[in-house]
């Protein structure tokens, strides 16, 4: 497992080796703020927590988390590093996860770097800084999901533009199946148990929960066991089209 | 060390490599030759186990690389086709990334880096990030990488593709230098490569092994292997003559005009049997007055035996 710690130190690395981390971060926090304030109405919500803030993150990780994941698999195939990196003594595992966490690492510093927000809560009032917390755990863990999706789509290409938009469109689809126009018109068409698994397959309704504050354990082990299974995918991808 | 068994590989409807077994022991500097397309990559990174073969079974040290292939590639420094790396690393963080991951440490680790660096002159540009690199660096830096944790076993794909000739002849005196102990594998275009560095010449078209010898055994069967290319001035005996008189020397079994200007004339002559003919030619141009302005026995040409087996193969195939 020393193999993931260096695989994740060189991939991080390549993430800051470039000026796309900087511009990453930068609109990270820019666009955070402007959903926040302009959208979410975080003051005249007068309200000290930072829903205004959480509740738009699904819309913000469907663009911008293709943009970080689509690099990393389809950069090493289109340079060829793919070959280069397999033939070092590592498993498939090591590297899926080695890269897999850089990229959350990744985003984790982008989320942190939202602390202005935290401070300034806590400042005009006094929040639960539970919930708060709670709010930042979900992010991540949402993340990780949307993450997870782009490294295995990446993973089927060369070029990271299609990695992108086939990224964007997948987790599109996760974000809306939660939706209440998506649900009402499934509703309207199917049972309602279909209904409710469309629902549960939905990244808005389990960060909805998070986000208030509720870690509940089902939409923890979602969320993981979303991770694990794009993952898992992820690899068998690999395994199958190393050479193309 | 390498035992390769009935190796096969097909992508799609494609066979790209057919059936292909050898050995390569210790010592042996093995050339891969064949056209492009001819499976020479595809059998390296199957032998690396970067690919997984269809069907045939490879061996490295006694393990099978199907089974272990972790342990295999701790034995194996491979530069893969075209030198792939890192290009937003510094030339430094990327052999530290390579020590690292090759489970090198502290002290262990600089030295190994530091030795690979030498072999391969890369001191001027250890703090520039790899991208910004001439073609002839990039290389250079790949084969640092597959140098680096000493490995019993070097495969290196087309090792000198897009170096100048002080370059090339720097890596061949490099896999000179490592032959001895280390199992090498190398493919290339380059036939004087083969002749120059290779001990052993395995020539492969369409994925099948069509000829495996030493690199003279590869010259011996060219058509030019022992002619002898002899430059006269002649008297007054026109071309015509000097052929007649030559084609009379024993062991001589074809003679060509290759060109002529006034009285000077230059001919080969092709040897019935190996015979050696600069002695007894030498005689007769010596005897008929003619003044001898060069001599030389040729080794015989790759690039012809090369065209012959490879041409003639793929012929079969496409027919």
């Amino acid at each position: 497992m020393a193999n993931v710690w260096i695989i994740y130190k060189r991939e991080l690395s390549a993430y800051f080796g470039t000026p796309i981390a900087y511009v990453f971060l930068a609109i990270f926090v820019f666009l955070s703020g402007i959903f926040a304030f302009y959208i979410g109405n975080f003051f005249e919500r007068e309200q000290a927590d930072l829903q205004a803030f959480f509740q738009f993150h699904p819309w913000l990780y469907l663009f911008l988390i293709p943009a970080l994941s689509m690099r990393l698999w389809a950069e090493e195939r289109r340079a060829g590093t793919i070959e280069l990196l397999f033939t070092l003594p590592v498993t498939m595992t090591e590297v899926v996860l080695g890269k897999f966490l850089a990229a959350w690492k990744f985003t984790a510093i982008a989320l942190s770097l939202t602390f202005p927000f935290w401070i300034t809560v806590n400042y005009l009032g006094d929040p639960d800084n539970g919930v708060i917390l709670a709010g930042y755990l979900g992010s991540l863990l949402m993340a990780g999901a949307f993450l997870a999706i782009g490294s295995c789509i990446s993973a089927l290409t060369r070029n990271q533009v299609i990695a992108f938009v086939v990224s964007g469109v997948v987790c599109l689809g996760f974000v809306l199946s939660g939706f209440p126009l998506v649900l009402d018109f499934v509703g309207a068409v199917a049972p309602p148990i279909v209904v409710d698994t469309v629902r549960s397959f939905s990244f808005l309704t389990h960060f909805q929960a998070i986000s208030k504050g509720v870690l509940d354990a089902g939409d923890v082990i979602y969320f993981v066991s979303l991770i694990v299974f794009w993952l898992f995918v992820n690899a068998v991808v690999i395994e199958w089209r190393k050479a193309g | 060390m390498i035992e390769i068994r009935n190796l096969t590989k097909r992508f799609g409807s494609l066979t790209a490599v057919d059936d292909v077994s050898f050995d390569v022991g210790r010592g042996e500097v093995l050339g891969f030759l064949g056209p492009n397309g001819a499976g020479k990559s595809t059998t390296m990174k199957m032998v690396t186990g970067f690919l997984a073969p269809d069907g045939g079974t490879i061996r490295i040290g006694g393990l099978d690389v199907a089974s272990d292939p972790v342990e295999v590639k701790r034995w194996i420094g491979y530069l893969p086709e075209g030198a792939p790396l890192y290009g937003e690393m510094t030339v430094r963080a990327f052999l530290r990334f390579i020590a690292e991951i090759r489970g090198l440490r502290g002290a262990e680790a600089r030295r190994r880096i530091d030795s690979a660096i030498e072999q391969v002159s890369l001191g001027t540009v250890l703090e520039m990030p790899i991208d910004t690199l001439s073609k002839g660096f990039k290389r250079r830096v790949g084969l640092a990488q597959a140098i680096l944790h000493d490995p019993h076993i070097l495969i290196l794909d087309e090792p000198t593709d897009g170096l100048d000739p002080n370059q090339k002849h720097e890596v061949r005196t490099l896999i000179r230098g490592m032959s001895a102990e280390k199992v090498i594998v190398l493919s290339t275009h380059i036939l004087e490569e083969v002749d120059a560095v290779c001990t052993r010449a395995t020539i492969i078209a369409n994925g099948r092994i069509v000829s495996d010898g030493t690199p003279e055994e590869l010259l011996r069967r060219s058509r030019m292997h022992n002619a002898l290319r002899l430059g006269l001035v002649v008297g007054d005996a026109g071309s015509a003559g000097v052929v007649e008189t030559l084609k009379a020397v024993p062991g001589v079994a074809l003679v060509e005009v290759d060109a002529q200007s006034g009285n000077a004339l230059e001919v080969m002559l092709f040897p019935a049997g190996g015979v050696p003919l600069a002695g007894p030619a030498g005689e007769a141009a010596r005897a008929n007055g003619w003044e001898v302005t060069e001599l030389h026995v040729e080794r015989g040409r790759l690039d012809d035996v090369f065209r012959a087996i490879t041409v003639g193969e793929g012929g079969a195939s496409h027919g």
